[in-house]
């Protein structure tokens, strides 16, 4: 599989080489950055020279690269680079070149634990910081001289080898608390004529558990498969989900997902069977679940342009914003990024609500509005003049894009119905559920 | 404290190589003080990443092997394990310690020191590996085993027979029933590797009690072991529809994982054992597999781009089910140009009656984008539609026509192109032909003029000024591209054969022109074959019926693979292949580390072949690329980027514009980055395409006959070599490229007419 981890800066060097197989020679790191790095013309993540293939990732200002010397799973490499950035992420809090530089024993450390012979291993980050810890001077484990090593390592490597990779067997809370927080990223593309081209929500259900010991948790939410189950007659063999789909359509407060992808801790088997979300939560912070829905997309605002290129030198906007939920719920933080013609001279604006401000930097106007309550409209109208340019170049119209976030509110119409704990020690514990819907690429073209 | 230290250190280490540098990290090794020894392996790491050779201070890091604190540890193993080689009489001090460390009560230290061993290739460390090797394959701790499940592969690697005098392949095997998911994962996961590297040994073999238990596995084991046990799945050759049919009811579940490495093999392993299960069947599978498919083109971009080659493939097997997923694919302003490009090839194939308003509309849009390459694409997608689906290319016509009128100049470069293959299938929309010769001026690119040529070409009776316009064209004769050139003589054969008194001072300047004055032999020998037949008085009527004789349709142009390439494709679902959609032989070396010695033959062949006759040697060196089996290994690794000393870069790639492969002897590095971007706007050749309805009769698939051999380049002289292609050898080659050397010749003589 892999046959070796490097890292570089954006200059070329190298700050982290890795070889897993003898194949990975320490000169390849000279060829990627002559072939990939120093070229500007690279735009493929993949790179075959000889037998020798490099898939890189860049990210912030390191470029993070996989030798493989065999017809490796591309699939893997990819995911397993992200994985490792992630897993960065979450020991240093940034991965970055200044991070690589002071932390290179760590990522020794973590690379020589999470791929063996080339193998990923267990990459959850809880579980390798039991045992590698970013703090030098640290836990009995580290040192070897503590002759009686005990139940604690030898737990830790039942635990990161289990079943259960994910939990350990005797967390205690004095008080059993458990949130979910529903956060839905609403993708909408949108032509110049108003139609919707595209538009679908994915979701992500975090969950923060902090229960006693060993809790089997199911989870119910109101997806219409699901309701259809449990009312009707049993949801037999697989062909006729698409059926059932369509009866039941008009089923009020029910949606429809296209997709779910669950953390590693749900009982798939039992999903399939019989769509009950069933598992034995991590501790603390955890993506639960991963959601897809297009059908009934409720899209909080509305968005409306009109961008005239007057002669060669003027550009006029009229840009309405229209919230579309309820008057008791405000978004916040709603940004629009209006694009401007490269050569924008001045901006002159007159907004509704809110602050406008153009950025010669990015060539967008950046429209502010800190609160936007429910039903109201806005309304930003502007004049561009620009500069002559001998070379008359096209502009390329990028689209207009919205960032908000808005609490309390489900594009999906997802809801929570339940979250049910079951444990031994038979304890009652609070749930609370939040629901939040920002904009993921929220895109309209003018 | 210690983190402090650290950085200093990190950023001294990074500083430019002081005088004596080697000097004072020995100096550092040997010093009494604990933290200063420490400081300094630290720093000879730190310059063993930047790329120094360190390996003189082998015997001083050594020293500090035996060491309680696990840190230190590590990093000696480190150093060791890139160092080994250089000093393979001093790792027998080494030994004692590993040894000792394979039997300590910390299950970490014991992992540890077994992963190190294996990795630290030196014969004398290989001998001690037996004992701690056994004994931690039976060890009480699942993290021990699990890692010693490796090291057997690792062992494998190094000394085969040692593996199998011990037992260890056995010991493996039974492994497979270990409780730990992780344990049974690693194991299966080293069998196979041994399985594929010497397949003699049987080592990983199926039976329907490891199957049950691997399947168990399934459930448990951490996500990358789920991918281990799900490619061996999709590998194994189930025995009846039952099992099939078990197989794929045990894996659906996992197209819910997170992890879309996961969900690809998921998809692969349904994809292989559903057709041999009942259509009923195998139908709802195909149907539970779109959604995650889709859920994949929302991941991070070069996942995304993985998931996009392999979707591809998938379409060209079982077109339909992402028939209904159209507007996912829509291109999103910033995602990268390889994602892009591919999912506009993706939308063509999914494009339908019901959904072409849509994809229409999408395309358009894409059209008046500023990448030059992508608005390209989009243009060509518009055609490649219109092709495709018969009561949309009205719709498609007008859409190409209304880009003419942006007047962008390379917008109608591609329009015109793309408009010609648009005749090929749909002769009767001549009305547009007077909007295409308004724009003949600002052409001028020669694919553009000579398919635009060839269109006058091809309609001389009925526009008017066809002499005109050739005229224009043959005064300019001489300047242009050979591809040009081509299509100006053809098309003025052509309208001498129509309108014969119009054409004849014509027909005769342009032979004259190609024969006396050109120096390309293609140019030359076509205007000489015309001559010919012009001037054949025998039968009146042979010129006509060649040259102007009827062209069966194109069927399409979209690019799909030939069947058993596809098939082959299919095995290989989320590996570098199917991104490449290329077999893995072209681009990996015959045996992952077989490699490596074969270069050595190679190269010892060379030296030997050398001094005993020196001529002879280049002889050899160039008959070896024409053999097919074993030779071809060597050919290929001296090409290889491992072989010391050779072109640094070149590849063993087939290159993609019908080039020779030779160009790597010749040191020219040779990428192959991806296709979608490999060749950017793939000089679609003109001759090739718009004769390739001749081809589209051998094989009744145009399509195929542009790809097989894609961008075969205008240089005909070129396709003189393609026996000699690298590639082109390799086994099985799939039928396209079988047919390949003869049909390009065949092409080439029909492509006169």
């Amino acid at each position: 599989m892999l046959s070796g981890i490097l890292v570089f800066n954006q200059k070329g060097e190298n700050l982290i080489f890795r070889a897993f197989r003898p194949d990975c020679r320490p000169r390849l790191a000279d060829i990627f950055r002559i072939q990939v790095i120093s070229n500007p013309q690279v735009r493929s993540p993949i790179l075959t020279l000889g037998s020798t293939t490099f898939s890189h990732v860049k990210h912030e200002n390191i470029y993070i690269t996989a030798v493989t010397k065999s017809n490796a799973n591309a699939a893997i490499v990819f995911e397993f680079l992200y994985r490792f950035i992630s897993l960065g992420k979450g020991y240093f809090g940034k991965f970055d070149e200044e991070a690589v530089k002071n932390n290179f024993v760590l990522i020794y450390e973590l690379l020589d634990e999470i791929l063996d012979f080339g193998y990923p291993q267990n990459t959850d980050v809880d579980v390798l910081k039991m045992y590698i810890t970013p703090d030098n001077i640290s836990s009995a484990i580290r040192s070897v001289s503590s002759t009686t090593p005990g139940d604690s390592v030898s737990r830790i490597t039942m635990q990161a080898t289990g079943a259960q990779s994910w939990r350990r067997g005797d967390i205690k809370y004095r008080k059993n608390e458990a949130f979910v927080d529903v956060i839905e990223d609403v993708n909408l593309l949108m032509s110049a004529t108003g139609t919707v081209l595209r538009a679908d929500v994915s979701g992500q259900i975090v969950m923060r558990a902090y229960l006693t010991g060993t809790p089997e948790c199911k989870f119910g939410l109101n997806d219409q498969l699901l309701l259809n189950q449990v009312g009707g007659p049993s949801y037999g063999e697989i062909g006729n989900r698409d059926g059932s789909r369509k009866a039941t359509k008009a089923a009020a407060g029910s949606v429809t997902l296209e997709d779910c992808q669950f953390h590693q801790c749900v009982q798939l088997g039992k999903f399939d069977q019989d769509r009950t979300i069933s598992f034995i939560p991590p501790d603390g912070e955890f993506e639960l679940m991963r959601y897809r829905a297009t059908e009934n997309v409720n899209l909080p605002f509305k968005v409306q342009a009109i961008v005239r290129e007057v002669g060669t030198t003027k550009v006029e906007y009229s840009v309405a914003i229209k919230a579309n939920y309820g008057a008791k719920l405000f978004a916040t933080n709603v940004l629009l990024r209006i694009p401007t013609p490269l050569n924008t001279a001045a901006i002159n604006n007159r907004t509704t609500q809110g602050k406008a401000k153009y950025e010669p930097e990015n060539n967008c106007i950046m429209w502010k509005i800190a609160r936007f309550v429910g039903g109201s409209e806005y309304v930003l109208s502007a004049e561009a003049s620009l500069t002559s340019m001998t070379q008359q170049k096209a502009w390329s119209r990028p689209p207009l894009s919205v960032n908000f976030s808005l609490l309390m509110f489900t594009s999906s119409g997802l809801l929570v119905r339940y979250l049910k704990v079951f444990e031994k020690g038979n304890y009652s514990s609070v749930k609370w559920v939040r629901y939040m819907t920002r904009a993921g690429s929220y895109e309209v073209r003018f | 404290m210690a983190l402090n230290r650290m950085r200093t250190t990190v950023q001294s280490a990074i500083a430019p190589p002081r005088k004596g540098e080697t000097f004072e990290l020995r100096a550092g090794l040997v010093s009494q003080y604990a933290y200063e020894r420490k400081e300094a392996i630290q720093k000879t790491i730190m310059a063993m990443t930047l790329g120094k050779d360190v390996s003189q201070l082998f015997p001083d890091v050594l020293k500090n092997i035996a060491t309680s604190d696990l840190d230190q540890k590590k990093l000696v193993y480190l150093y060791l394990m890139n160092y080994a080689k250089s000093h393979p009489d001093l790792c027998i001090l080494a030994v004692n310690t590993f040894v000792q460390d394979s039997e300590d009560p910390n299950p970490l230290i014991r992992a540890l020191a077994i992963r190190t061993m294996g990795c630290i290739r030196v014969d004398k460390m290989i001998d001690y590996m037996e004992e701690p090797l056994r004994k931690t394959l039976a060890d009480e701790s699942p993290y021990v085993r699990k890692t010693a499940a490796i090291c057997v592969a690792k062992l494998f690697d190094l000394n085969p027979s040692m593996c199998l005098e011990n037992g260890f392949l056995e010991r493996l095997q039974e492994l497979i029933g270990d409780p730990n998911p992780m344990v049974v994962a690693n194991s299966v996961q080293a069998l196979a590797e041994i399985n594929e590297s010497a397949p003699e040994t049987n080592a990983l073999q199926i039976t329907s009690n490891t199957l049950k238990k691997m399947l168990m596995a399934l459930n448990e084991c951490t996500e990358w072991g789920r991918v281990t046990i799900l490619t061996v799945l999709a590998d194994y050759k189930n025995t009846d529809v039952k099992e099939a049919e078990h197989i794929c009811e045990r894996v659906v579940p996992q197209f819910q994982h997170v992890n879309s490495s996961v969900v690809l093999a998921a998809v692969k392993t349904v994809f292989l054992h559903m057709r041999y299960i009942g259509p009923e069947l195998s139908k709802s599978y195909l149907k539970k597999m779109a959604p995650p498919l889709v859920t994949l083109v929302s991941s991070a971009p070069e996942v995304q781009y993985v998931a996009l080659r392999n979707i591809d493939l998938l379409l060209q097997k079982q077109p339909e089910i992402l028939s209904k997923e159209l507007r996912v694919f829509f291109c999103k302003y910033n995602d990268p140009p390889y994602v892009k490009f591919q999912k506009l090839e993706i939308m063509v194939r999914i494009a339908n009656e019901s959904n072409v308003d849509q994809l229409l509309a999408e395309l358009k849009e894409y059209a008046l984008e500023v990448d030059m390459d992508f608005v390209r694409r989009g243009v060509r997608a518009i055609g490649q539609v219109a092709i495709k689906i018969e009561s949309a290319s009205e719709r498609c016509v007008n859409a190409l026509l209304d880009l003419i009128n942006t007047k962008v100049n390379y917008v109608v470069q591609e329009v015109i192109v793309v408009i010609k293959d648009i005749f090929r299938k749909y002769p009767g929309y001549e009305g547009i032909i007077p909007t295409l010769c308004k724009c003949i001026d600002d052409l001028d690119e020669p694919n553009a003029r000579a398919s635009l040529i060839w269109i006058v070409g091809e309609y001389a009776d009925k526009i008017s000024n066809a002499g005109n316009i050739l005229a224009g064209f043959v005064d300019g004769f001489a300047e242009e591209f050979s591809q040009t050139q081509l299509q100006i003589l053809t098309a003025v054969v052509k309208l001498f054969l129509k309108k014969p008194q119009a054409a004849q001072g014509l027909v005769q300047k342009v032979l004259q022109a190609a024969t006396a004055d050109c120096d390309n032999p293609d140019i030359r020998d076509r205007a000489f074959v015309y001559w010919r037949l012009l001037s054949n008085t025998t039968d009146q009527n042979a010129p006509k019926n060649i040259i102007l004789s009827e062209k069966p349709p194109i069927t399409t142009t979209i690019k799909s693979l030939p069947p058993a390439l596809l098939e082959r494709l299919l095995g290989e679902l989320s590996t570098l292949a199917s991104v490449y959609h290329k077999p893995p032989e072209q681009f990996v070396g015959q045996g992952r580390y077989g490699a490596e010695a074969l270069q050595q033959a190679a190269i010892d062949e060379q030296i030997q072949n050398a001094k005993e006759a020196p001529i002879a040697a280049a002889a050899v060196a160039a008959a070896a690329q024409g053999k097919p089996a074993a030779p071809q290994a060597n050919a290929e690794n001296l090409l290889d980027i491992d072989f010391d000393g050779a072109a640094p870069a070149s590849s063993t790639e087939k290159p993609p514009n019908g080039m020779t492969g030779l160009e790597g002897l010749a040191g020219t590095p040779q990428r192959v980055a991806s296709p979608a971007v490999g060749a950017p706007a793939p000089p679609q050749n003109n001759m090739d395409d718009l004769m390739g309805v001749f081809g589209g009769n051998t094989n009744g698939n145009t399509a195929a006959s542009s790809s097989g051999f894609g961008g075969m380049s205008d240089s005909d002289i070129m396709n003189g070599f393609a026996g000699m292609d690298l590639s082109a050898n390799h086994q099985p080659p799939p039928p396209q490229q079988q047919l390949n050397g003869g049909k390009k010749t065949n092409e080439d003589l029909l492509s006169l007419f």
